[in-house]
C-alpha cells in the first residue's frame, strides 16, 4: 500500500474499475453452447430483474451482488439501469452501497437514466447520517453528467460547511470530480476551496490541498492565511494528505521565503530552544542580525514541523519531507533524511527504484549527505538488475579518495556478477571513477586490462570501450595497451568493442607504427563481413594511416576505400567517396586536402562520463517527471528562490501573534481578520452570537422593558460579533454609540501597549483578560492536537469567538473609569453587562481593592472581567440543523435567579430557522424526564421567519441531578426527541458569606462531607484573578473574600435542595493546590470536583 | 490481507463484492480515502463464516451503517468500544540480520533491521508505555501513528495508544557502528574444473556467536549458473531440492546440531561443451534464532494507564536472517 503510493498524485485514474476488470477474460463462465450465450444472458437479466423488483432486501441484494459480479467480469449489464436504480433509494444500506457502484460505472452512459436517480442524493445529502451524506456527495460527484453540475456545485457548498468533518472531507475530493468534468466551474471552486482551506480539522486539511493541487495551484495566495495551521496540523493529518501537503508546501515555500544557500555561513541564529519563545522576541533578533542571512521563522517552522514526519511508516511521507528538505532545508540541515531515505531501501522493490533514483540525484551534487551509508548500496546477488544498476550508480558517484579502494573491491565481485548487463555497467562505472578519481585511474585501468583476458563477450567489450575512453582522457604512453588490445582484435567479435580498438589504433598509430598497417592489412581481409559501425573505423583506421604512413599503407588503403566504394551501405559509400577526395591527391583535389592530415589527426577532446542523472535535478525530486527524467502532464515547475522575500506579514492572520495584536493592528489587517472569523465559522459563529447576545437582551427586556433597544440589539446581533474585530465599517450603529467605541478603541489601544510590553512575562501576566482571551484563542490555534477533535474544535471556536465578545465589553466598561461623560452611551452600547453576577461583583470589589491599588490600568480593567465571566458563555446544541431538517436548537445557562421558581434551573434556548420556508408552531411536546424532575415550558413560538431566530427562556427543575431531561421539540409538522444535560456547575447558585461564616459552616460539613484532592496547577493559573475567574467561570459559585493570599474560598448552595457547596483552593509550594470541596450532597461534591480539576491544572 | 488471511486470485473472485465496497471506501477518484485497515473494518465488515451464517438469518448487512467514530477522534486507528474478556498484549521483538559475507568469511556488510510487532486485544482505550533497557542502540526508527513522538524524543519512551488487533508498532535499525554478531558460517568448496564437466560442491553450516541458543530453520538457497544441468548431492541432514530449470538449489537443514555439523557435498554435472562458469554461485542463508535479539535490545517494562483491568502481556524475542548472502 505504501508502495504503489508514491507517485499517487500523478496517477490520478480509476484504480478501482481496473483491477477489477482485470482478472475478467478468465472468469467468464463456460456456457454450455456458443449460441445459448445470448438467450441465456437475457433470461438471466430477467430474473435478475424480477429479483430487483421483489420486496424483500436480501433478493435485492442477491441481484446486485451478481449484478456487480457481472460488471466485474466485463460484462455489459447497461441494460438493466433502470431497474437496479430503482433501487437506489432502499433503506438497506448494502443495496444502496452497490446501486452506487453500479451507477458509477454505468451513469456517463445513460444520462437520462441516471437523472432519475439525482433526487435521491439530493434527499440523502439531508441525512442524519454523515456517512450516507458523504457517501451520496461521493456517488453525486461521480455520475458524470454534465446536466447535473449546478446541482453538483450547490451539493458541494452546502457539503463544505456540514458540521461533519468526514463530509467536509468527502467535498473536498468532490471539487476535483466536478473540476474535471467541467473545468468551468473553476471560480466558484476556488471560492470553496478557500473556505474549505480555512477548516481546521485535520480530516478536511489534507482533501483540500488536493483539490487545491488539482485546480488552482497557482493560486498561491490562497495559502498565506493557512500556512502556519497547516504547517502545525501536518503531524495529524493523515498519511496521504500529508504526502500532498508537503508537496504543495514545498512549492509554496520556494515561493515565499528567500534561499538558505546563499551564503556559505549561514548563521544559524535560532537555535531549537529559541523557536519555543514568543515571536517578539524573534522579531528582535531579526534586527539584531539582519546583516547576515536569517531564516524566516515560518520557513523554519516547516522545516521543524516536518522533521518529526521523517519517523513516518509510509515510504510517501518519508519521500515527501526528503525532497523538501532538499529543497528547502540549508544545505548543512539537509543531511537529517538521507538516514530515513536509506531506511527506505529495506521496502519492496517499486519502493527501492524510487528511492534509490531520488538518492541518485542528491548525491551527484552533495557527496557528504549519503557517504556514511555508502555500504548500504553494496548490491546483492538477489536484487534486480534496475536495483542493481542504479546502486552502482549511487556507489560510483559517492567514490571519493578515501574509499575508492574499498569501492574498487566490491567493484571486483560485481564485474564477476552472472547477470552480465549488471557486470557491463560495473564496467563503465569503474571507467567513471578512474576518470574522477586521478589516484586510481592507473589501477583501474591496470583492471580493466586484466579483464579483457576475460571468457564473456560483453565484458571483455565493454572494457574495451571503457578503455578506449580512458585512455582518450589520458593521452598517455598507453602503446603497451594498445598493443595488447591489437592482439585482441582477433577474438573479439562484438562490433562497438572492433570499432574502438580500431579507432584507438587508428588514432595513436604513431605510438605503434609497426602494428597498425598489420591490423589494417587484417582487417582489410575481412572487410565484406563486419559490421557498418566496424567498416566505418576501418576507413578511418585506413586514412589516417595514409596520412602518416603513406609509404606501407597506401596502397592497402585505396583498397579499402574501393571495398567501400561498393558498400551496401550508403554510409560507407559516402564516407569512403569523402575520404578518398579528402586525401588522395589527385588534379581535382581542392584546398582542403592540403589540410587533410590536420583533420584527421586533429586533438580529440577527451569524452566526460557522466553520470546520467546529471541532468534530473531540473525536475523536483519525488515527482513522475524526476522518475522519467521527462516532463509529465500537471508537472508544476518549483520556481526559484525568489531575491527578496515577499512580505512574510501575509501568513500572519490566523497565528497567536494575530490574535494578541488584533486589538493594536486591526486597522491594518482587518479584512483578514474578518474574515477569518467571520467566514470560515460562519454558522458557528452566527448562532452562538445570535444565541448569547440575543439571549442576553431578550433577559434584559424582561427587567427593564425597553422594547426599542431590545429590538435594535437584536438586529444587530449578527453583525456584533464581527463588530468587535471592525470597529469602522459599521454604520447603522448610533453616533453616541461610535464615540463610545472611539474611547474604547484609545483604551484598548493602551491596553495593548501594555502588553506588549510585559509580554515576556506572558506567562505570568496573565491574568489580564485580554491576555487570556488571546492565549485562549492561541491555543485553539497552535496546538494541534486539541483541533483535531472535531466537536471540541468547534466548541472551542464557539469559545474563543464568545471571549472574543466579552472582550469588547470588557474595553467598554472600562471606559468610565475614565471618561464618565461616556457612561449613558456605554449603558447603552453594552447594557448585556448589567444583570449578571451582581452579587459577585459586590462582593468581590471590597476584597479586591486593596490589591488593585499597585495594580495599574491594565489590571483595573480585570476586575471588570472577573465579574463578566460569570457569564456562561457556552452553548450547547440542543438541535442539530440536519437532524432538525433546518430547525436548528441551542440552549445556554443564564444562571438568572429562579424566573420560573426557587428550584428551577432557567435555561435559554435559541431556535434558529435555516430553511426557507416559515416554521410554525413551535412547542416543547412529550416530556420523559426522570422522576422528581420538573420542566417549566416556555410559550409556543407560533411562527419562526426563515433565517429568523428567537430566544425563549425555560426552566427545569433537575433535582440536583445532572441526568438529562429528555422531552420532544414539537413544530407543526415534526417533533424531535432532544435533551437537555447540565453540567454539575450549573445545578449551583452563588451565596454571598463572609470567611467568618464560610469557615464556620466548612467545620460542620467534615468527615464524610468533605472531598478533597491535590492538583498541579499550571503556573500561569496561580494568580487570584485567574483562579476565581476560571473556577466562577466553570461553575455557579460566589467568591468568599479571603483574608490569606493563597487561599481562595467559594460559596454557592444547590438549586434543588439548597444545601451549601463550599469550594476551597488552597495554592501549595511548587505549583500544585489543594482543593477541597464540602458538601452535603457528597455526589455532586465529588462531580464538581472532578470538574474543577481540569480547569485550574489546564495552561 | 487483513480481510482474506491471503490475498491470492481465487479470494479475490470469490469476494467480488467485498472487494468492490473496500475498494469503494479506500479511494474517492484515484484519491486514497481511509486506508486504516481498523477503520475499513467497521465500514465493511469482512467476511466470515459466522457472519454469513447471521447475515442470512437475521438479514443484516456487512456494511457497517454509521460513521466509524475513530474516522473523526484523535485517535483514527483504534476503534471505539473495544471489548474482550482476555485482555492481552504480546509484542514480538523480531531483528533481521542483512549481510554480505565475502568468499574468506568476513563481513563485508552487516546491519541489524529490528521490529516490533504487536498483538493487542485490550478493553477500551489504553494507553501503553513501553520502554527499553538500551534504547540507544536504536539507530533510526519510524513509528506507527499511534506513538506519541515528543515522548520518544524527550525520554526514549514508547507512548502510544494502540490500535486494535494486530499492528506493526515499530521498525528501527541498529546502528552500523556497533558491530553486528554474525550467528552462523558457511564453509564451502564449491569449484568446477574447465576440462571435465563435472564440479565439486561441497557446504557446511555452523553455528558462531549464538549466545548458547540453537539455530533454527536454516534454509539454504543458492542461484547455480546456468551451464549447471543437474547436481547429485547428499545431505548430512535435512532435505535438498535442485531445479534443474530454474537452477535454483535448496537445501532445508533445519535445526543445527553444534556437535553434529550439517553438511551437503556431492558433484555437479555441466552442460558439455560450455566453458566453466566465471563465477561461484552466492548462497543465500535463511535462520531463525528463538529467544534472542541479536542486537542485545531488551525491553524494560510495559505500562498500562488508562483502565483498570489487569492486562496479560508477553514480550518474545526472536532473531532472523534478512538479506544474508555469502559470496563464494
Amino acid at each position: 500500500m505504501s508502495g504503489n503510493g508514491l507517485g499517487y498524485g500523478e496517477q490520478g485514474g480509476e484504480a478501482a474499475p481496473e483491477l477489477a476488470q482485470e482478472p475478467a477474460p478468465s472468469m467468464t463462465p463456460v456456457t454450455p453452447a456458443a449460441f445459448g450465450l445470448f438467450s441465456s444472458d437475457t433470461k438471466k437479466n430477467e430474473d435478475l430483474k424480477q429479483m430487483l423488483e421483489s420486496s424483500k432486501d436480501s433478493a435485492k441484494l442477491d441481484a446486485m451482488k451478481r449484478i456487480v459480479g457481472m460488471i466485474a467480469k466485463g460484462k455489459n449489464a447497461s441494460e438493466l439501469f433502470p431497474a437496479v436504480v430503482k433501487n437506489v433509494a432502499s433503506k438497506n444500506i448494502e443495496i444502496k452501497k452497490l446501486v452506487y457502484v453500479y451507477l458509477m460505472r454505468y451513469a456517463e452512459e445513460q444520462q437520462d437514466l441516471a437523472l432519475l436517480s439525482i433526487s435521491t442524493f439530493q434527499r440523502a445529502l439531508k441525512d442524519p447520517n454523515q456517512l450516507i451524506r458523504a457517501s451520496a456527495l461521493r456517488v453525486l460527484s461521480s455520475i458524470r453528467v454534465p446536466i447535473i453540475v449546478p446541482i453538483m456545485m450547490l451539493a458541494i457548498k452546502e457539503a463544505s460547511s456540514d458540521l461533519s468533518p468526514y463530509v467536509r472531507k468527502n467535498a473536498a475530493h468532490a471539487i476535483q470530480k466536478l473540476y474535471s468534468l467541467d473545468p468551468e466551474q473553476k471560480e466558484m471552486l476556488i471560492e470553496v476551496i478557500e473556505k474549505l482551506l480555512k477548516d481546521r480539522s485535520t480530516l478536511v486539511a489534507g482533501s483540500v490541498v488536493m483539490a487545491f493541487e488539482e485546480v488552482c495551484p497557482d493560486r498561491i495566495d490562497l495559502i498565506h492565511k493557512n500556512y502556519r495551521k497547516l504547517c502545525n496540523l501536518l503531524v495529524d493529518v493523515e498519511e496521504w494528505g500529508q504526502v500532498v501537503i508537503i508537496h504543495m508546501l514545498t512549492r509554496y515555500a520556494r515561493t515565499q521565503f528567500v534561499s538558505p544557500w546563499k551564503d556559505d555561513e549561514v548563521v544559524e541564529e535560532y537555535s531549537e530552544k529559541n523557536f519555543y519563545e514568543s515571536d517578539e522576541d524573534q522579531k528582535e533578533k531579526d534586527q539584531k542580525v539582519k546583516n547576515t542571512y536569517t531564516m524566516d521563522p515560518d520557513h523554519r517552522l516547516l522545516l521543524r514541523n516536518t522533521k518529526p514526519l521523517l519517523q513516518s511508516r509510509n515510504a510517501a511521507v518519508v519521500m515527501a519531507v526528503g525532497q523538501l528538505y532538499w529543497h528547502l532545508a540549508p544545505k548543512s540541515e539537509a543531511g537529517i533524511v538521507s538516514k530515513s531515505l536509506v531506511r527506505l531501501l529495506r521496502s519492496n522493490r517499486e519502493v527501492q527504484y524510487i528511492v534509490l533514483q531520488n538518492i541518485a540525484t542528491m548525491s551527484i551534487q552533495r557527496k557528504g549527505m549519503f557517504e556514511p551509508y555508502l555500504k548500504s548500496f553494496y548490491v546483492r546477488s538477489t536484487d534486480p538488475t534496475m536495483i542493481k544498476t542504479l546502486k552502482l550508480e549511487i556507489l560510483t558517484n559517492l567514490a571519493n579518495e578515501a574509499n575508492i579502494s574499498t569501492l574498487l573491491r566490491e567493484f571486483q565481485t560485481y564485474v564477476k556478477s552472472q547477470d552480465k548487463q549488471f557486470a557491463a555497467a560495473t564496467i563503465q562505472a569503474i571507467g567513471r571513477c578512474a576518470t574522477n578519481i586521478t589516484e586510481v585511474t592507473d589501477t583501474c585501468l591496470n583492471g580493466l586490462v586484466c579483464l579483457l583476458s576475460n571468457r564473456d563477450e560483453i565484458v571483455v567489450a565493454e572494457s574495451v570501450v571503457v578503455i578506449k575512453k580512458l585512455l582518450q582522457t589520458q593521452p598517455a604512453h598507453h602503446g603497451e595497451i594498445i598493443k595488447h588490445m591489437a592482439k585482441l582484435l582477433d577474438n573479439i567479435t562484438v562490433p562497438v568493442a572492433r570499432a574502438s580498438i580500431l579507432w584507438l589504433i587508428g588514432e595513436y598509430c604513431e605510438r605503434v607504427p609497426k602494428i597498425a598497417p598489420d591490423v589494417l592489412r587484417k582487417t582489410a581481409k575481412s572487410f565484406t563481413n563486419e559490421d557498418d559501425l566496424v567498416k566505418l573505423q576501418i576507413l578511418n583506421l585506413g586514412a589516417k594511416l595514409y596520412l602518416t604512413n603513406s609509404k606501407q599503407t597506401k596502397l592497402l588503403t585505396q583498397y579499402v576505400l574501393n571495398l567501400g566504394k561498393y558498400d551496401q551501405s550508403y554510409d560507407i559509400r559516402d564516407r569512403a567517396r569523402f575520404i578518398r577526395q579528402l586525401i588522395v591527391p589527385n588534379e581535382k583535389s581542392g584546398a582542403l586536402s592540403k589540410y587533410a592530415k590536420k583533420i584527421f589527426l586533429a586533438q580529440k577532446p577527451a569524452p566526460l562520463l557522466e553520470s546520467p542523472f546529471k541532468d534530473r535535478d531540473h525536475f523536483q525530486l519525488g515527482t513522475l517527471s524526476h522518475t522519467l527524467n521527462s516532463r509529465a502532464t500537471g508537472y508544476l515547475e518549483l520556481s526559484n528562490w525568489p531575491e527578496v522575500a515577499p512580505d512574510p506579514s501575509v501568513r500572519n492572520v490566523d497565528v497567536a501573534e494575530s490574535a494578541k495584536e488584533w486589538t493594536g493592528i486591526k486597522t491594518k489587517k482587518e479584512k483578514p481578520t474578518e474574515k477569518f472569523y467571520s467566514e470560515s465559522e460562519e454558522e458557528e459563529d452566527e448562532s452562538a452570537s445570535s444565541s448569547t447576545s440575543e439571549s442576553k437582551s431578550s433577559s434584559e427586556s424582561e427587567k427593564e422593558d425597553k422594547e426599542e433597544r431590545s429590538s435594535d440589539e437584536s438586529s444587530g446581533s449578527s453583525s456584533s460579533s464581527e463588530e468587535s474585530s471592525d470597529s469602522e465599517s459599521d454604520s447603522k450603529e448610533s453616533t453616541a454609540k461610535k464615540i463610545s467605541r472611539a474611547a474604547a478603541e484609545s483604551d484598548s489601544e493602551e491596553v495593548k501597549k501594555k502588553v506588549k510590553g510585559i509580554c515576556k512575562k506572558r506567562s505570568t501576566s496573565s491574568s489580564s483578560d485580554t491576555e487570556s482571551a488571546s492565549s485562549e484563542e492561541s491555543s485553539s490555534d497552535s496546538k494541534s492536537d486539541s483541533d483535531s477533535k472535531s466537536d471540541s474544535d468547534s466548541g472551542k471556536l464557539r469559545r474563543a469567538t464568545s471571549s472574543k465578545k466579552e472582550e469588547k465589553p470588557i474595553q467598554d466598561r472600562k471606559a468610565p473609569n475614565k471618561q464618565d461623560v461616556f457612561l449613558l452611551d456605554l449603558d447603552d452600547f453594552c447594557p448585556v453587562t448589567t444583570p449578571v453576577a451582581v452579587p459577585t461583583s459586590a462582593i468581590l470589589s471590597p476584597s479586591l481593592t486593596a490589591d488593585l491599588e499597585g495594580l495599574s490600568l491594565l489590571s483595573s480593567s480585570v476586575i471588570d472581567v472577573t465579574t463578566q465571566v460569570s457569564v456562561p458563555t457556552k452553548t450547547h446544541e440542543l438541535l442539530h440543523r440536519m437532524s432538525g431538517k433546518g430547525l436548528a436548537a441551542h440552549y445556554h445557562f443564564s444562571r438568572q435567579l429562579g424566573i420560573f421558581g426557587d428550584r428551577m434551573v432557567s435555561v435559554q434556548v435559541t431556535v434558529t430557522n435555516t430553511t426557507d420556508r416559515k416554521i410554525e408552531d413551535i412547542r416543547i411536546g412529550e416530556k420523559k424526564l426522570p422522576p422528581g424532575m420538573r420542566m417549566h415550558e416556555f410559550n409556543p413560538i407560533e411562527c419562526l421567519e426563515p433565517a429568523g431566530s428567537i430566544t425563549v427562556s425555560m426552566g427545569i427543575d433537575f433535582c440536583d441531578s445532572t441526568q438529562m431531561a429528555s422531552f420532544q421539540l414539537c413544530t407543526k409538522d415534526d417533533n424531535f426527541n432532544v435533551n437537555i444535560q447540565p453540567p454539575v456547575g450549573e445545578l449551583l447558585l452563588p451565596v454571598t458569606m463572609s470567611e467568618k461564616d464560610f469557615k464556620k459552616e466548612q467545620g460542620m460539613l467534615t468527615g464524610m462531607n468533605e472531598t478533597s484532592a491535590t492538583i498541579a496547577v499550571a503556573p500561569q493559573n496561580s494568580t487570584r484573578l485567574v483562579i476565581i475567574e476560571r473556577v466562577v467561570n466553570a461553575a455557579n459559585l460566589g467568591v468568599v473574600p479571603s483574608g490569606q493570599d493563597n487561599i481562595h474560598r467559594f460559596a454557592a448552595k444547590t438549586v434543588h435542595s439548597g444545601s451549601l457547596m463550599l469550594v476551597t483552593v488552597e495554592l501549595k509550594e511548587s505549583s500544585t493546590a489543594q482543593l477541597i470541596i464540602n458538601t452535603e450532597k457528597t455526589v455532586i461534591g465529588s462531580v464538581l470536583l472532578r470538574e474543577l480539576k481540569p480547569v485550574l491544572s489546564q495552561g | 490481507q487483513d480481510y482474506f488471511g491471503v490475498c491470492s486470485e481465487v479470494m479475490i473472485k470469490d469476494n467480488v463484492v467485498v472487494v468492490y465496497e473496500v475498494l469503494e471506501e479506500m479511494l474517492d477518484n484515484g484519491f486514497p480515502l481511509a486506508t486504516e485497515s481498523n477503520i475499513l473494518k467497521e465500514l465493511i465488515k469482512p467476511p466470515t463464516i459466522l457472519r454469513t451464517v447471521v447475515n442470512t438469518i437475521t438479514g443484516s448487512t456487512n456494511v457497517g451503517d454509521q460513521l466509524p467514530t475513530g474516522q473523526l477522534s484523535v485517535v483514527p486507528w483504534r476503534r471505539t468500544g473495544v471489548k474482550y474478556t482476555n485482555n492481552e498484549a504480546y509484542f514480538d521483538v523480531i531483528e533481521e540480520i542483512d549481510a554480505i559475507i565475502d568468499k574468506s568469511g568476513s563481513t563485508i556488510t552487516a546491519e541489524i533491521q529490528g521490529v516490533i510487532d504487536a498483538c493487542v486485544k485490550l478493553t477500551g482505550m489504553p494507553d501503553l508505555t513501553l520502554s527499553f533497557m538500551n534504547p540507544r542502540l536504536l539507530d533510526d526508527v519510524s513509528f506507527h501513528p499511534c506513538v506519541r513522538f515528543k515522548r520518544w524524543e524527550s525520554e526514549r519512551i514508547l507512548s502510544f495508544i494502540p490500535p486494535d488487533g494486530n499492528f506493526r508498532l515499530l521498525s528501527y535499525h541498529v546502528s552500523a557502528q556497533n558491530l553486528v554478531a554474525i550467528p552462523v558460517y558457511v564453509k564451502h568448496n564449491i569449484s568446477f574444473r574447465d576440462s571435465s564437466s563435472l564440479g565439486r560442491f561441497e557446504i557446511t553450516v555452523g553455528p558462531k556467536q549464538t549466545m548458547g541458543k540453537t539455530v533454527e530453520g536454516v534454509m539454504v538457497t543458492s542461484q547455480m549458473p546456468k551451464g549447471v544441468l543437474n547436481m547429485t548431492l547428499t545431505p548430512s541432514q535435512g532435505t535438498h531440492i535442485f531445479d534443474p530449470v530454474t537452477k535454483l538449489l535448496s537445501w532445508d537443514v533445519g535445526k543445527i546440531n553444534p556437535q553434529k555439523l550439517p553438511s551437503l557435498k556431492g558433484s555437479v554435472s555441466l552442460q558439455a561443451g560450455t566453458s566453466k562458469p566465471d563465477e561461484n554461485p552466492t548462497i543465500n542463508l535463511q535462520f531463525k534464532i528463538q529467544q534472542l535479539a541479536i542486537s542485545g535490545l531488551k525491553v524494560n517494562r510495559l505500562d498500562m494507564y488508562g483502565e483498570k483491568y489487569k492486562p496479560f502481556k508477553g514480550i518474545k524475542y526472536m532473531t532472523k536472517a534478512g538479506k544474508f548472502q555469502v559470496r563464494t
